[in-house]
């Protein structure tokens, strides 16, 4: 079986992410319930008139294909798969909206076509003229690890040889007041320097895009190599440790092997009990990472945490403000993580320098 | 790794029947489940004609079992249902024996609540559970739930009208990669306003009975359905000693590339998804007995999908129909409805008729089989084309 690399990495995030020559180099301070994503200028990647017509979600969605696709120095691939928790949300509330309030009268096709799940995928493959393998997967917050388990099965038996993999999530206004009134989103304005030991419930909303270039040929852009990825519908919090475990196990690791780990932690007192299974005992004496209380949560935040992961591999570097305990290590090779949202869709990746 | 992908139970419910031996009953009998609308009130019921399933939330909330408080959109009431059907189909007694997991497709997900009770949401408390239950994954959790499958490989995919195709063919791959020794795959989607406004902005619903691959066409029917299948590697096969419905024997994803609604005039995406799930399979176009093609009645998608089977087939293009007559166009779905119709028709040597049809189209002379016909059937090709350029092939085989 052919090894699978990470050949290229681009973010569009709550933070200025988007220029890849820097990682976290100023880092923007939240202080809202919903943090909205810092956007390139969409305009050096697509024609403004086409932007235009797209929402929020498919701009990003697309510019960081694109984005993904010039540092990996590739004009096409064989595949193109990607993840969405929650879809194209502003065009399906404005075309739903629309609906109700028009009493189904007056309607145009267009926030409809954009709304279903595959609009960023499609147009993605529409721009490139890509007529290769294109799935979406919407499985909460394990889309985008769907995705990326799909494309590593594909490298390592060769049925393709560079995979673009993305996840992409927008915030809605209508949605977010919905989140809000059942409490998934906090009741208070938090800010990013104490979200994470707020110990209140929800979460603080974000949004972005994170896509990637998979490959079975490393190049010399490489950030590192996916071991292994494993996903869970569900699991309890008694479960986590043993299963952390036993995925190291299965990969013929052991947890003095790893050099960090990445935690989906997103301040969320009724469901970080899951992370804290792992921080307070297999992992006490491991470097520990932490990210959504600069970009916040979202089902499509995870792949934020593999283009972090992916940063310290290659810039053998731990921005400060990731940190979650006091721990370091002389060198980052092997990397754990670990997320899941509302104890739900629990998802655990290895990734190692390359 | 595993040879062979073995389909070992079924389960359908749909506009023609609620489980697989009604539908097959449905089918053989010509009987079309299209009618006017009655579970949803829209402004449009007297244009449209949709296929729907009999059940109503509450029936099929007590045929689960479910208490009053639970929060199952539609979506996931008729998905459990056909799931409970292919697991029972199947046999499984042990889940833990075997690594199990699910995949579901879906396009609505939890639309159905949503639309219903977007505003009251904000004023009243009574259906904020609903609330959680909107995304596409919902579903796929509450059947995975009602199945009794937890700690496992879960997932969803979303590509339009080829979803379930999608969810067959990675259910497939991860069989014969050996990751998963059984899984249950599969798609459901229900009625929603918001599915039949879509397509009616888009002027691609007929106002009366569809007619696949006729020259007059008017338009598809939107349909509700729900099916699933469970796949089994030939390890699990032969230590339980099972009875084998079929084998997954190919499949193709291509994108088309050419317009985020429309098919390409020559049909290049889906010609792409034939020709590499005849691939997989190791077949030539001669090996393939009948095709259940996507055939939704739109102007676009019949002329398209004839122009590609032709590509592909050439001058002898295998005896050929769509069942979106009975069912409407089943969405998400629609690939897991006929993927259990293909199996249908190899187990039984038959093929189902394209009903409605009258006039040929005048782009070619390829014409649907329009009798009920027997003829031993080895294999069958499945297409299921969505928006966003989604194309996809699945080829059923009736021996390893």
């Amino acid at each position: 079986m052919k090894k699978v690399y990470i050949n290229s990495i681009a973010s569009i995030s709550p933070q200025k992410t988007f220029d890849s020559s820097e990682f976290l180099n100023e880092i923007i301070i939240h202080e809202d319930q919903v943090v909205f994503a810092v956007e390139p200028v969409y305009k050096d990647y697509i024609p403004p008139a086409a932007a235009r017509r797209m929402a929020k979600g498919i701009k990003m969605g697309v510019v960081a294909s694109k984005m993904a696709l010039r540092e990996a120095g590739l004009e096409q691939v064989d595949a193109i798969i990607t993840g969405t928790g929650m879809g194209c949300l502003r065009d399906s509330e404005k075309f739903l909206s629309g609906i109700i309030d028009n009493n189904e009268q007056f309607l145009t096709p267009t926030s409809f076509i954009q709304s279903t799940h595959n609009t960023v995928g499609g147009q993605i493959a529409l721009e490139l003229q890509c007529k290769g393998y294109n799935f979406t997967y919407v499985h909460g917050s394990n889309s985008f690890e769907s995705a990326l388990m799909d494309a590593k099965l594909q490298l390592e038996l060769e049925e393709a040889e560079n995979i673009l993999i993305g996840g992409v999530d927008e915030l809605a206004d209508y949605t977010t007041k919905l989140n809000k009134i059942i409490h998934h989103i906090k009741d208070k304005k938090t800010s990013s320097h104490n979200l994470l030991d707020s110990k209140t419930k929800g979460a603080v909303f974000g949004e972005g895009a994170n896509f990637f270039v998979l490959s079975n040929k490393k190049q010399a852009t490489a950030y590192a190599e996916v071991v292994s990825v494993k996903i869970f519908n569900t699991l309890s919090e008694s479960d986590v440790a043993e299963t952390a475990l036993s995925f190291l196990k299965e990969n013929n690791l052991t947890v003095e092997a790893i050099d960090a780990i990445v935690l989906g932690r997103n301040g969320d007192v009724e469901f970080d009990g899951f992370y804290t299974k792992l921080s307070l005992s297999l992992f006490s004496n491991t470097p520990q990472i932490c990210y959504k209380h600069l970009i916040g949560e979202f089902n499509t935040a995870s792949p934020f945490g593999i283009w972090l992961a992916s940063k310290i591999l290659k810039t053998q570097n731990v921005p400060n403000v990731l940190k979650w305990n006091e721990k370091n290590t002389s060198s980052y090779n092997t990397i754990l993580l670990y997320n899941q949202y509302r104890g739900e869709n629990h998802s655990f990746i290895i990734l190692k320098s390359c | 790794m595993s040879q062979g992908v073995a389909i070992t139970g079924m389960g359908i419910i749909s506009a023609i029947g609620n489980n697989v031996a009604e539908n097959f009953r449905s089918l053989v009998e010509g009987k079309k489940g299209i009618t006017t609308i009655s579970k949803i009130n829209t402004i449009h019921k007297d244009v449209i004609k949709v296929g729907e399933i009999g059940y109503t939330n509450s029936q099929l909330e007590h045929i689960l079992g479910l208490t009053p408080d639970n929060n199952y959109s539609r979506t996931g009431l008729i998905g459990a249902i056909a799931a409970k059907e292919a697991f029972a189909n199947a046999g499984i007694k042990d889940i833990n024996a075997f690594k199990t997991g699910l995949i579901s497709a879906t396009s609505v997900g939890g639309m159905d609540m949503t639309e219903k009770y977007y505003y009251d949401y904000l004023e009243h408390e009574t259906h904020r559970r609903y609330i959680a239950s909107h995304h596409a994954g919902d579903s796929t959790q509450k059947i995975a739930e009602q199945l009794g499958i937890d700690k496992s490989l879960v997932t969803t995919i979303s590509t339009a009208c080829s979803s379930a195709a999608n969810a067959i063919m990675l259910g497939a791959r991860l069989i014969k990669s050996g990751q998963l020794d059984r899984v249950i795959v599969g798609g459901s989607d229900c009625m929603s306003k918001f599915t039949i406004n879509g397509f009616k902005t888009l002027m691609i619903l007929s106002d009366t009975y569809n007619t696949p691959f006729d020259e007059n066409r008017k338009g598809l029917n939107l349909g509700e359905a729900a099916a699933f299948l469970v796949l089994e590697s030939d390890a699990v096969v032969k230590a339980e000693n099972k009875p084998v419905l079929g084998y997954v024997k190919g499949y193709g994803n291509a994108n088309d590339a050419f317009h985020q609604t429309a098919s390409s005039d020559h049909g290049d995406g889906a010609t792409l998804a034939m020709e590499k799930a005849l691939k997989v399979a190791g077949y030539t176009p001669k090996d393939i007995d009948y095709i259940n093609a996507h055939g939704t009645a739109t102007g676009n998608n019949d002329l398209s999908e004839g122009r590609a089977i032709i590509r592909v087939f050439g001058e002898e293009v295998p005896d050929f129909s769509s069942t979106k007559a009975y069912t409407g166009h089943t969405l998400a779905a629609a690939g897991a409805i006929e993927a259990v119709y293909s199996i249908l028709a190899m187990q039984n040597n038959v093929i189902f008729p394209n009903l409605n049809f009258k006039t040929q189209m005048k782009e070619f002379n390829i014409t649907p089989q329009l009798e009920l016909k027997e003829k031993e059937l080895q294999t069958v090709m499945s297409n299921s084309f969505g928006f966003g350029g989604n194309c996809s092939t699945v080829i059923f085989s009736k021996n390893q």
